[in-house]
């Protein structure tokens, strides 16, 4: 079945983006990795659709792209509202709370 | 357009969905009133509706609990799925959403207070940068952000749909939903704002993940089954018509990946490494707040996944997924127990205690039957009544400047006399740097600042000291049925299960040391050190420490608390049995 090859893809681009998240430093790059695993996401269930003949994926992915957006829309105001205070993005640089 | 696309209207039974719309219904009005009433009305009218429409939807939940469909006609199957599985209204959903608007009306009492300062827990300008002239003049001002209330009331609503549906794309969305509004909630305390906001980015970035993660389940599921809805994978999973064939590997990581994401609300390890920071940077109001309700409603999230597709799923594979979750639960009981026994911050320890309770929750939860969700219901009612009293009590206790003014003595009395002049002048900059002009600042977190309270504010301490005795799980106390039913439940479950109690009941006993620590430190330590400085400590306490007076809103929220945990630990018989009903459960 060819169309398992866009699965192989969705997991390879979600595993870049766990990685992603995990390994990069600056907080918008960490935050680019989890938008890329919300998209490995869709490919996924759009092609889990295609294989089921049934549009529920499809109808999804949709829904994953909005709440991706609203994700975007707290997340950029958080990682703004540190960066004025701090002037700098970085992961590492957030330590004040560790013991 | 033939006859057979026509477009044809959902049915919606819309009385079923009552407790939710009165709430989100409420949050969309507080926007606009945000928008709409002046100034000074805001704060009473965000009050009123905010709690008024927490009551509203706990009626509605009472009245529905009565609804005969709900608890099951006979012949058939109790609750009400509306739009095919969207929302499933059962006993199970209507529990855990009424225990979900319970405690929010005792959180939502404790963000109101302002206490005899005059301020309460959030900054006046949540955009505005720590330390710059803006936030100066805001403060001065007395500007207050009233739209907490409407975020903490979409929150709930978040909360008591991610309980109630039986679709997985609904109950992301629902996880969203929740989670946002505490993202930005948790970045907007009035004081140590760095540390808030620092909260809230750990908060937000982890979380960002667990929801990719829990998608990505979803998408596996689906592609297994062919649906997102609970029901039919369950089907799919008994017969094994799939392209994909019998359930295996896929499956398997599928489900793994959407419990990663619940159990990453819920605190577990290992994804507990948020909780502590976030508990900690927080407003100590939204703290409790979150600890309570968002482990409720992830808690009903994940035994409604975890006992439908996990009762489809072969025995073989039921196993497998029960071995992860013991791996889970003995590490979230151990590294809640041991790491909180040596933390020095109130709010921390909180954090740890939290997860430990996380962990025996899920022993609950492993032992795979009727009587665990009984036993989970009852526990989290149990915990959450605790645990909003503590992060109640946290509110009132709180760090002072050294004076400089001869206006600024007896903090702890005429608090209220300079609440209008110096209103908000608090350490807003930074972690350190209280300035001077203002008496009482924020929280006294440091364990040691809590010496001699039981003598200062000997009420006050005592409620504490029950909420930590209850956490404990003493006699007595709610804690205590609650850990008894839940460890009852996993002893049901057989096999091996055993050890898993034994592992819990050693923690707890750990446990006990961290929370008696405290009790003494209140009670038995001295706090004042004349000597220290020339500061005139407070009634005992420590130098540079004072407690607070609420305004009546935290009073109120703590003598619930206090009644909540006695009653159900004297007479738990009519709680237990009501938890008993939410069994009945439908997919």
């Amino acid at each position: 079945m060819e169309l398992s090859n866009y699965l192989y893809l969705a997991a390879i681009l979600f595993a870049i983006g766990a990685t992603t998240v995990l390994l990069r430093r600056n907080a918008i790059i960490v935050f680019m990795g989890v938008e890329l695993m919300l998209n490995a996401t869709n490919l996924a269930f759009v092609t889990f659709a295609r294989i089921h003949g049934d549009l529920t994926g499809q109808v999804v992915a949709f829904f994953v792209m909005v709440v991706a957006a609203a994700e975007v829309v707290v997340g950029l105001a958080i990682i703004v509202a540190i960066f004025r205070t701090r002037r700098s993005a970085s992961v590492d640089d957030v330590n004040l709370l560790k013991n | 357009m033939t006859p057979d696309t026509a477009f044809v209207a959902p049915v919606i039974e819309w009385a079923y969905l009552v407790p939710v719309l009165v709430v989100l219904g409420a949050g969309v009005i507080g926007v606009l009133v945000e928008a709409f009433v002046p100034d000074r009305a805001r704060r009473p009218v965000q009050i009123v509706l905010g709690l008024g429409a927490l009551l509203g939807g706990l009626a509605a939940v009472v009245v529905l609990w009565g609804d005969e469909r709900v608890q099951g006609l006979p012949n058939e199957v109790p609750g009400v799925r509306i739009l095919g599985g969207s929302m499933v209204v059962d006993p199970f959903a209507l529990a855990v959403q009424g225990i979900v608007l319970l405690l929010a009306v005792l959180g939502l009492l404790v963000v109101a207070d302002r206490t005899s300062t005059g301020q309460d827990a959030f900054a006046p300008t949540a955009a505005a940068v720590p330390g710059t002239p803006y936030e100066d003049l805001a403060r001065r001002r007395g500007v207050q952000q009233t739209e907490v209330y409407p975020l903490v009331l979409f929150a709930v609503g978040g909360m008591m749909i991610f309980p109630a549906t039986g679709n997985l794309l609904v109950m992301f969305v629902a996880l969203e939903v929740l989670s946002l509004p505490l993202y930005v909630l948790s970045a907007m305390a009035r004081r140590r704002r760095l540390l808030s906001q620092e909260a809230s980015f750990k908060y937000f970035l982890l979380g960002a993940f667990a929801s990719a993660l829990f998608i990505f389940g979803v998408a596996l599921l689906y592609g297994y089954a062919g649906s997102v809805d609970l029901a039919r994978i369950f089907e799919a999973l008994v017969s094994g018509t799939s392209p994909f064939g019998p359930p295996g590997a896929m499956v398997l990581t599928g489900l793994f990946l959407v419990l990663a994401g619940l159990l990453f609300k819920i605190g577990a390890v290992p994804f507990h490494a948020w909780t502590p920071d976030v508990y900690q940077g927080a407003p100590t109001p939204i703290t409790g707040f979150m600890a309570a309700c968002t482990k409720a409603a992830a808690f009903g999230a994940l035994l409604r996944v975890l006992y439908v597709v996990g009762s489809g799923l072969p025995q073989e594979q039921l196993d497998h997924v029960l071995v992860g979750l013991w791996v889970v639960a003995i590490a979230t009981m151990v590294v809640g127990t041991v790491v909180g026994v040596v933390q020095t911050d109130i709010k921390r320890l909180l954090a740890y205690s939290s997860i430990a309770h996380a962990g025996f929750l899920l022993v609950g939860v492993i032992g795979f039957n009727a009587l665990s969700i009984r036993a989970t219901v009852f526990y989290l009612l149990a915990y959450g009544l605790a645990t909003i009293g503590a992060f109640a009590v946290v509110t009132l206790v709180r760090e002072r400047a050294p004076r400089r003014e001869p206006v600024a003595v007896a903090v702890g009395t005429a608090g209220a006399a300079d609440a209008g002049s110096t209103a908000g002048a608090g350490s807003t900059a930074g972690v350190e740097g209280a300035p001077e002009s203002d008496v009482v600042l924020g929280e006294a977190t440091h364990l040691v600042e809590w010496a001699g309270l039981g003598k200062r504010s000997p009420w006050l301490a005592g409620a504490f000291s029950l909420f930590l005795l209850s956490m404990a799980g003493i006699p007595l106390t709610a804690g205590f049925i609650g850990k008894f039913t839940a460890f009852q439940a996993a002893i049901g479950g057989g096999g091996w299960m055993w050890v898993l109690v034994v592992i819990g009941v050693l923690t707890s006993a750990v446990a006990v040391f961290f929370y008696v620590r405290i009790i003494v430190l209140m009670f038995f330590t001295p706090g004042g050190r004349p000597e220290a400085t020339g500061d005139e400590p407070d009634g005992g306490l420590a130098p540079g420490v004072t407690v607070v007076r609420s305004q009546g809103f935290t009073t109120v929220a703590l003598v619930l608390c206090v009644v909540g945990v006695v009653a159900l630990g004297v007479f738990p018989s009519p709680v237990l049995d009501l938890a008993l009903e939410a069994v009945k459960f439908r997919p």
